[in-house]
Formats: structure tokens, sequence, C-alpha cells
């Protein structure tokens, strides 16, 4: 009933869930049914490339319901992100057992190398996948409850705390490039077996991941549809336009801002969980500020507050990052730029703007 | 209080915990018939001393009409009361009991004060209904939020101020393609709804035609009585069909307090609004 209604509300993105699902159930199929010489197979190596954008998809919807419903320009989502990514990769790493290049039973490779005796207390209970799930979503829920419960409390807002939230993931960058940190320093966690006991090299362990990374866009996608259609959700979008009348209205502004940051921060723990078995590897480069501005970018140019706009730019800036990055590797980052100015003087709604500006002609 | 006895003190049954006990604020007690005591409050942004040992004491029910030169502390006096700006000293009591010096916002509002603000603030990209919904009172947390429905009586209520306001028509369309004069109304309506006991009206009839001010006019009389309402306005006219009594504002401190004829022949007030 109540899912019925919200996809209603939203026939756009109604549009792109049948799409997903319509893809999470041909990919699997095209890849694992089909013969390699069938013009319809689908590689395992593209299989597990949409599986990485799925992940990147979710993350663009979290960005969008704190920046596009909140007005909360977070430029710091890739720490929650890496660190929904670094407890998989921690689990992934206790997995990998006695198979390591040095055989240890216990230590992973690097603390094996660094001469380390024991098991660091915080890399207890990681040997569980349950253990990990929940440290997927709980650590990033933390920080950012502790984050924004300093931030909002004393109103710090716009560009001042945008720049805290890159200052954020910046000291992180910091801090897990340190060897004595205990999280594999610049080479990061990798070399990942299996997961739950299949092996990561298998095909159908791959397409399990790209079905669990598109039901976690689904779910993801939907949850916060759920908000954004809710009260909850139009005392947001009154937070974003008018802080002030919200608050003389009888609102707790802090309050919203930290359990909608809260929840965002989750979300972005669950794709970077979900993009680390598919990518194989999981490094400090994922702190880089430079990540989080590019989340930024791809739910400006999907066009904000739209959710399902979140979900096409991070799909199509991505694709065109894989594209640009093989065909002219030095080009990239100047796209990128260029992309981000041309939307905002061009599009400011988006490209899904485009679409949205003919529903209103109609 | 020991260990033991707050151990036993969560561990009770018939009561929740502690911080799960909504915090409201102590009851209005107008037992002296003021509502609003304002006494001694200073203020200053970087030295510059924009309210002055202000004192202000007003009646339940009343509708008392501020005047005074740009830049006088009428807006900042505001400020003070809805928990915006800090006073650097001086008391501000709403009714007998509550202290709103040391309250916030949202606190202030749910104590049962309203404001309208100077340039009309609405959510500009909520239709009209929402606008109202979004006021309305009740519990205003996150989670009851994410589950909240509107109910017959709700709606009722929403359409009784749509008619209050005059805005039945245009209820559907967006806040911010309202004309500035709507937009002034439906930031009345925004703050009935919430059933406030004191309002406080900023600059009501500013960018009105003059029949839209003769309805806001009407407007404010009417609420005076079940509410009390502070009205701001430059605008003498508009000032003189709503007031009986009226305080004139001059750097920060109350000059004069009267009748608008009293006013309109005091000396200081005729000075000051000569001079300036
Ligand atoms: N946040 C602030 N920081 C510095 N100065 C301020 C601040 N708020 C108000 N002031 C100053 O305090 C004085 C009183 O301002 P206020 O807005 O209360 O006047 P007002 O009586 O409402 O005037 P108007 O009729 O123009 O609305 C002005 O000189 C203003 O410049
Ligand atoms: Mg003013």
């Amino acid at each position: 009933m109540i899912l019925l209604k919200l996809l209603k509300s939203d026939r756009s993105g109604t549009f792109m869930l049948a799409l997903l699902l319509l893809t999470t159930l041909v990919v699997p199929i095209c890849n694992l049914l089909l013969p390699e010489s069938s013009s319809l197979h689908i590689s395992t190596y593209t299989m597990t490339l949409l599986g990485k954008y799925l992940c990147y998809a979710l993350l663009a919807v979290a960005v969008d319901l704190v920046w596009g419903y909140l007005g909360i320009l977070s430029l710091g989502h890739g720490a929650f992100f890496a660190l929904g990514g670094y407890a998989m990769g921690m689990y992934l790493m206790r997995q990998i057992g006695s198979r390591g290049t040095y055989g240890h039973p216990v230590l992973p490779d690097f603390m094996v190398f660094l001469n380390w005796q024991e098991l660091p207390w915080f890399w207890h209970g990681f040997n569980w996948f349950w253990f990990a799930m929940l440290m997927v979503v709980l650590v990033p829920g933390l920080l950012a409850l502790v984050f924004g419960w300093l931030a909002f409390r004393s109103r710090v807002t716009g560009v001042y705390l945008s720049i805290m939230t890159q200052a954020l993931t910046y000291a992180l960058l910091l801090a897990f490039f340190r060897n004595e940190m205990g999280f594999g320093g610049n080479n990061g966690l990798t070399d990942f077996k299996d997961i739950l006991g299949f092996s990561l090299q298998s095909d159908h362990t791959r397409a399990g991941l790209f079905i669990a990374s598109a039901t976690a866009l689904g779910l993801g996608y939907l949850s916060c549809l759920y908000i954004t259609r809710s009260r909850l959700g139009r005392v947001c979008t009154a937070i974003r336009d008018q802080e002030d009348r919200t608050r003389f209205t009888g609102y707790r502004v802090e309050h919203f801002k930290l359990w909608i940051f809260t929840f965002s921060a989750m979300l972005a723990g669950i794709a970077g969980a979900l993009y680390v078995p598919q990518a194989g590897i999981i490094n400090p480069g994922e702190f880089a500020p430079l990540a989080s501005i590019e989340i930024v970018i791809w739910v400006a140019v999907g066009g904000r507050a739209t959710l399902y706009g979140a979900v096409a730019g991070a799909l199509m800036v991505n694709y065109a990052k894989s594209y640009l990055t093989a065909a002219m590797p030095d080009a990239w980052l100047f796209a990128l730029g260029g992309l981000f100015v041309l939307v905002t003087l061009l599009l400011p709604r988006g490209v899904t703007g485009l679409l949205r500006k003919k529903e209103v002609t109609r | 209080m020991s260990m033991l006895e707050s151990i036993r003190s969560v561990m009770r049954r018939d009561e929740v915990f502690e911080f799960l006990v909504p915090d409201t604020p102590p009851d209005l007690d107008l037992t002296h018939g003021i509502i609003l005591y304002l006494e001694g409050i200073n203020v200053s942004f970087d030295g510059f001393k924009a309210i002055n040992d202000l004192n202000l004491y007003i009646d339940d029910g009343e509708l008392r009409c501020i005047i005074g030169p740009n830049g006088a502390g009428k807006t900042t006096m505001m400020d003070i009361i809805t928990g915006k700006t800090r006073a650097d000293s001086g008391s501000a009591w709403f009714g007998q009991h509550i202290n709103l010096l040391k309250m916030d916002e949202p606190e202030i509002a749910a104590a049962g004060i309203g404001r309208k603000f100077q340039k009309p603030t609405v959510f500009e990209h909520h239709p009209v209904i929402e606008n109202l919904e979004l006021a309305m009172g009740g519990d205003k947390g996150v989670w009851t939020t994410l589950t909240a429905r509107l109910n017959g009586e709700q709606r009722d209520r929403i359409d009784e101020i749509l008619t209050i306001i005059g805005l039945q028509e245009q209820h559907n369309k967006q806040a911010g393609s309202l004309s500035h004069g709507q937009k002034q109304w439906l930031e009345i309506g925004m703050l009935l709804i919430q059933n406030p006991k004191l309002l406080l009206v900023d600059e009501p009839a500013a960018g009105m035609t003059h029949q839209e001010m003769e309805r806001t006019a009407e407007l404010l009389t009417s609420l005076a009585g079940n509410h009390t309402v502070i009205v701001v306005e430059h605008d003498m006219d508009f000032v003189r069909s709503i007031a009986k009594k009226v305080s004139v504002l001059h750097q920060g401190s109350v000059l004069a307090e009267g009748t608008m004829d009293d006013i309109q022949n005091d000396q200081r007030v005729i000075e000051v609004y000569l001079g300036s």
C-alpha cells in the first residue's frame, strides 16, 4: 500500500526502479547462462563494473538526501563510503586466514610485514560477517552523529560546514595513510579471497554481489523516497529554504539535520561495503577530498533534490569516467571540471531537469 | 542521590526514563493579567547599543502597536523575545513563570509565542496548504514527523485558517508564487495555526495595497482578545486604525506610551520623528 503510493508520487523514479529490476535480472543471466560466444553475453568484468556503478549510485542518493533536500553540502561523504568499505575490507582480510603470502593463521600480511605480534583490538570481531556488517553502518553512523552533533548544535552552516566536511575526510585520509593505524597504510586492504565462503573470483559470487548492490540501491532509494515524501521530508526542504522560519515554527532544526545526516552516512557506508569486494581493494585514496567532491558533481549533473537524478548522474558521470580515463587518461579531471561548470551554468536542475521541463509543458 | 537510588529510579517500571519525558515548558501563568514582562534589557552589537534599558509590559489579550524610527530596535526586541538574539542583561518573562532568556527558538515557539518576520518568510517551494501543515501545533520531533498524517480534525483546522486569511482559492498554489500581501497573510496564518498566546507581528502592512491593508487591520483586531498581539508598524494610518495603546521606541528604549492621540501630541515624539 505505502509502496504503491510512494511509487505513484515519483513516476520517473518508478521507471528507473523498473529499469533497475530488469538489469538485476538480465545482467546475471546474460553473464552466467549465455555462452561467451553469444553476442548477448555480458562479461564478468562488465558486470562487476556495473555493480560498482550501482554502489556509486547509492552513494549519490545518500548525498542527494542531505544536499538536495536538506541543503547541507557535504563534501565529505566519501569518508563514510570509505569507512563502510574498510569495515567490509577488514572482514574480507580476516577471511583470508592462513592463505596470505606469509601464511600467518590470524594476522593479515601487512601486519606480519610490520612485525606485529597480535591482532590490534579493533580488528577483533571482524571475522564474523554479522559483526562486520554491523560496523559497516555503525562506524559511519557514529562518526556522522558526533560530527553532526558538534557542527549542527553550534549552527555551522553553508560554506563553513562544507569546509569542515572536507577537513574531516582529509584528516581521515592522513590517518589511514599511516602504517601504525593498522589499516594497511597506503596500500590499504586487498588480495581478498572469499566472502561468506564463496570465492570472489567466481562468476556466481560476482553475480551475487551485483544483485546485492542493485537491491541495496533499490531499498536505499525507496527509504529515501519514503523520507522525502513524508512530513519529515517537507520539514527538511523547509529547513533548506528557510531555516529560521522552521526554527520559529517550533522545529529543532539541529535534530533534523543530525538524524538525516547520520542516516545518509549509513547509506554511504553500505554503498562502500558493497563496492569493496567488487573493486577488490580499499585504500586511503577513497578518503581523498577530491573523491567527495566528485560525488557532489554526480548529483549536480543528474539534478539535485530528485533522487532519481542522483542515480542517473552517478551512472552517467562514472560511465564517462571509465570511458575517458581509458581513452585519454590526462583529460578526465579537465572533463570533470568542465562538466561541473557547464552544468552549474546551463543546467542548474541537472540533466533530469531537461526531462522535467518537458513534463511541465506537456 | 546515592548510586543505589539512581539505579532504582532507572529500574522503576511505573515511570518512563527521564530523558524520554518531553520537556514541555511550564504552563503559562497569567494571574496578574500581564503576559509579557521585559525589564532592563540591554543588547549591544560590537559596542553599539541597539537596546538600552528597555522596559515593556504587555497585558493579556491586548493589541499593542510599537512604532519608532528606523534602527530604533523594534526588530531586535522581537529577536530577544523569540530567542534569536541573546540579551546582555535584563529579564524577559512570559507570564509569571516562563523565563524566555533561558530558552531557544523552538522552545519559545512551543511555549506559545509566534512571530512574523519583517520580510515575509514562508516556505516558498511548498504549497500554501503544506505551509500551514508544517506550522501546525503538535509534536514536532523527528520521528513523529516521519509518520505524521493529517487527520480530519487537522484538515478542518487548516480550512478554518485558510478562510481567516482568505487564501482558500490559493491553497494548492506554491507559496513562492503568491503576491507580497498574500505571503504576509500566509505567514500570519502560519502563526495562528500554532495557537500561540502571543503574536509578534513585524511590519505586516509593508508592501500592501490600501485594500489589503484594511483587511489586515481587520484580521489583527479580530485576533486581539483571544490572543495577545504586538504589532510593529511604520504606516501611521495603519497604526491609527488598529491601535488602542502605542509604545514609541527610540534608540533602544521606550520613549513614550499611550493612546495614538497622546503620542502624536507628545513633544519628544514629535522631535524624534521630525529629527529623523
Ligand atoms: N545582528 C546585528 N549585528 C549588528 N547590528 C545589528 C544587528 N541587528 C540589528 N543591528 C542594529 O541594531 C539597530 C536596531 O535594529 P532593528 O532592526 O532592531 O531596528 P528596527 O527598529 O527594526 O528598524 P526598522 O524600522 O528599519 O526595521 C540598527 O542600528 C541595526 O543596524
Ligand atoms: Mg525592523
